[in-house]
């Protein structure tokens, strides 16, 4: 194989975004990801195979067969679980990676969230940090991902908005019933209500018309290809500029080492299962916060016995994703209209601000539902099964609204993912072991919005609601996985300096959630996406032509 | 009530032949024990029970593909329900009049939890689910909510003459 410039492991919302910029600026790429390339045509409208609901598999990666993980549950006892189970953490195995099939909502962190430490205190027992960039340091690259990517929404009737230099690039979709509802309630209570930001296309935008409005939304790849993912932008740019390759169903085994401790490429099964070799100046690392870890801990050598960058014991740590919390209301009038993608209006009051509470987070009203959706959302008094569940389904599914939102998760250094020691995928590489819960005080935060969702739903005429959430007994790091390479100034305390490289070794990277010091209490790809930015600028800014310059 | 009775002729019907009949996984008496089940977790009203949706259909299709994981718990579940209805009610379950069927359903939720919650979300997955897997037969249970179907496509796009203005 040819040696290139850099390699990029995992096409996702990172990986699509640095292959492009490496290549735009003249750099040779080649791009790994261990799924495959799916089409608009691949939506196929399947409740219960899709990336969301999963009882009949992943629609878009992994398979169950030969991809296991371990989860070790609170009382201490590891199962190996399933990519379609629940908790298996999945997120996505496909170009795109989870901008395939995502919900695309757009959120911008706000300047708080990068300085939590500070401004709250860490409460005993967590991990909690201050990220060692700040939210201005970030914003020209949200600008970027918003423009680039494409995003719809309007920021304008809330205070609460991040500071932004520009609006964003498409209007909102129109209201939906949902919308019309929840927006004068909330205002009654005070609130700023909003059109939620979305990587979707309200207007004709990338040369790809707007959403149809479908019921097949979140989870599913969207029909009309009006949701922007990497798939649809960064990774057909960076393809044609002919300095990117992309390598499918290819996955990376270890990234190699050369004996001055520096990478020198990555070793890889191809699509016919041998392994291979491609040589790089530099290697980046853009496999999703669970796959990223474990790739850096089965990277041993010689000089690195425990995994790359992993010296003092930090890859792995902190994983984080979102507890998710909120409310249902009942209503005795029709209130759902079946208009993707459903989530649509938002409020940023309860972000920050609260005594007691390290943070908050973001409330929206919930995607889209499908009818399999509601089996388990029905009143809490309805009998399981039998004629008042069915009649249950037929009086409510089209008269009750979620209200929910990501729970500001406050870290820990136990909630971790290891090396299994004994369990192998199909390639004979030791699986990821998913361990640990978030810091209590998180549950704490998620009771409180739950009431605040309550009071919401009731404010809007729910005559009666009842609260989603509860405590977890296990992580819930899935499609929001983040935190396990954490960035920071201390090599002891963190994996990567603020440009996502790694302290230990100058020319490995790791850009993709795994860096989050904290996962903000908004969905995080569009602080993935700005980040992929900025560490891609500085690395195209420090990049002297076959290497780095140091 | 006649579910028992209109699950069982829906099920000769799916299943002309004799023995293993159209069935890729299950025989023709764990099927009949299976829909009985099916048909109490959701029964007819004025729109068909699960059964007569193709909740068996789609259970007995995915034990061949996507839930073979499961095919032991089926097993010895339908043949732990079948004793139990014999001792319950003193016949096959699918034998059973209605109101013995919902009482030996209730004592199978009780006495065999894990396979119970299986069947139900199993039979809520071929109820509510996409009709390519067997189930939700005519997508009858997304005409029962008032879902559009087929869906109205293309509907309430932006209103072009506003531009932008976030």
């Amino acid at each position: 194989m040819k040696r290139v410039n850099a390699v990029v492991v995992g096409a996702g919302a990172a990986g699509g975004i640095v292959a492009k910029q490496l290549a735009v600026s003249g750099m040779s790429v080649v791009l790994f990801e261990r799924g495959k390339w799916y089409t608009p045509a691949d939506c196929r409208k399947d409740d219960l195979r899709n990336q969301r609901t999963t009882v009949l598999g992943n629609a878009f990666g992994p398979e169950d067969e030969g991809n296991p993980r371990v989860l070790v549950d609170a009382a201490g006892n590891a199962h190996v679980v399933l990519p379609s189970e629940g908790s298996y953490q999945n997120n996505a195995a496909c170009v795109g990676g989870g901008t395939l099939s995502y919900g695309a909502q757009a959120w911008r962190y706000m300047p708080q969230d990068f300085r939590l430490k500070s401004t709250y205190g860490a409460p005993p027992g967590s991990s909690l940090e201050d990220w060692p960039i700040s939210y201005d340091d970030l914003e020209p690259f949200y600008d970027q991902a918003e423009y680039e990517i494409g995003v719809s929404g309007d920021y304008s009737p809330t205070p609460f908005r991040s500071p932004r230099k520009r609006p964003l690039p498409m209007p909102p979709l129109p209201a939906n019933r949902e919308f019309e509802i929840l927006e004068p309630a909330a205002k009654r209570l005070g609130l700023h209500p909003f059109p939620l930001p979305m990587l979707r296309n309200s207007v004709p935008y990338n040369d790809r018309g707007p959403c149809m409005r479908c019921r097949w939304c979140c989870g599913f790849a969207c029909e009309v290809d009006a949701k922007n993912g990497s798939q649809n932008t960064v990774i057909p740019i960076a393809l044609g500029t002919g300095n990117c390759e992309l390598r499918m169903s290819s996955t990376v085994k270890e990234v190699l080492v050369d004996d001055k401790g520096r990478a020198r490429g990555v070793s890889y099964f191809d699509e016919s299962g041998h392994l291979q070799e491609q040589l790089s100046d530099i290697v980046v690392v853009s496999a999703c916060a669970i796959e990223s870890a474990r790739l850096l801990l089965n990277s041993k050598s010689r000089l690195f016995p425990n995994g790359l960058g992993n010296r003092y014991d930090q890859v792995g740590r902190n994983l984080q994703g979102h507890h998710y919390t909120g409310a249902v209301g009942y209503f005795d009038h029709d209130t759902y209209d079946d208009m993707g993608p459903g989530a649509s209006i938002a409020v940023m009051d309860y972000n920050h601000g609260t005594p007691g509470l390290v943070g908050g987070g973001m409330l929206a009203n919930e995607f889209i539902r499908l009818p399999i959706h509601m089996v388990d959302r029905v009143p809490k008094d309805t009998p399981r099964w039998g004629l008042a569940h069915k009649q249950a389904m037929r009086a409510w599914h089209k008269r009750s609204i979620v209200i929910m939102g990501p729970t500001q998760q406050i870290p820990t250094a136990d909630a971790r993912v290891i090396l299994d020691p004994a369990v192998k995928d199909q390639w004979g590489l030791p699986v990821a072991r998913i361990q640990g819960n978030c810091h209590p005080h998180t549950f704490e935060i998620g009771a409180v919005q739950s009431q605040r969702a309550e009071a919401w739903l009731k404010e809007a005429g729910a005559i009666f609601t009842s609260r989603t959430g509860g405590k977890p007994a296990t992580i819930s790091a899935g499609q929001h996985q983040a935190g396990t390479c954490r960035m920071g100034n201390d090599p002891q305390s963190s994996v990567v300096n603020r440009n996502c490289q790694l302290h230990d070794v100058d020319n490995v990277f790791v850009i993709d959630g795994s860096v989050h010091v904290n996962n903000g209490g908004f969905n995080p790809v569009l602080t993935i996406m700005a980040i992929a930015y900025m560490a891609s600028d500085a690395l195209v800014h420090n990049w002297k032509g076959t290497g780095l310059r140091s | 009530m006649a579910g028992g009775v209109v699950a069982g002729a829906a099920l000769a019907a799916g299943c002309a032949s004799r023995g293993r009949g159209n069935w890729d996984f299950l025989n023709d008496g764990q099927a009949h024990t299976l829909a009985a089940i099916c048909d109490q977790i959701i029964p007819a009203d004025d729109f068909p029970s699960a059964s007569q949706a193709g909740a068996v259909t789609y259970i007995d299709r995915q034990l061949a593909r996507h839930y073979r994981r499961h095919r032991e718990a089926y097993r010895a579940g339908l043949e732990q329900a079948e004793l139990l209805s014999r001792k319950l009610a003193g016949v096959s379950l699918s034998q059973a009049p209605q109101k013995s069927q919902f009482e030996v359903v209730t004592a199978i939720e009780k006495e065999q939890p894990a396979f119970f919650a299986l069947v139900r979300s199993h039979t809520f997955e071929s109820f509510y689910g996409n009709p390519r897997h067997g189930g939700n037969r005519d997508a009858v249970s997304w005409r029962m909510l008032g879902l559009d179907e087929p869906p109205v496509r293309g509907r309430a796009q932006y209103d072009f003459t506003k531009g932008a203005q976030s």
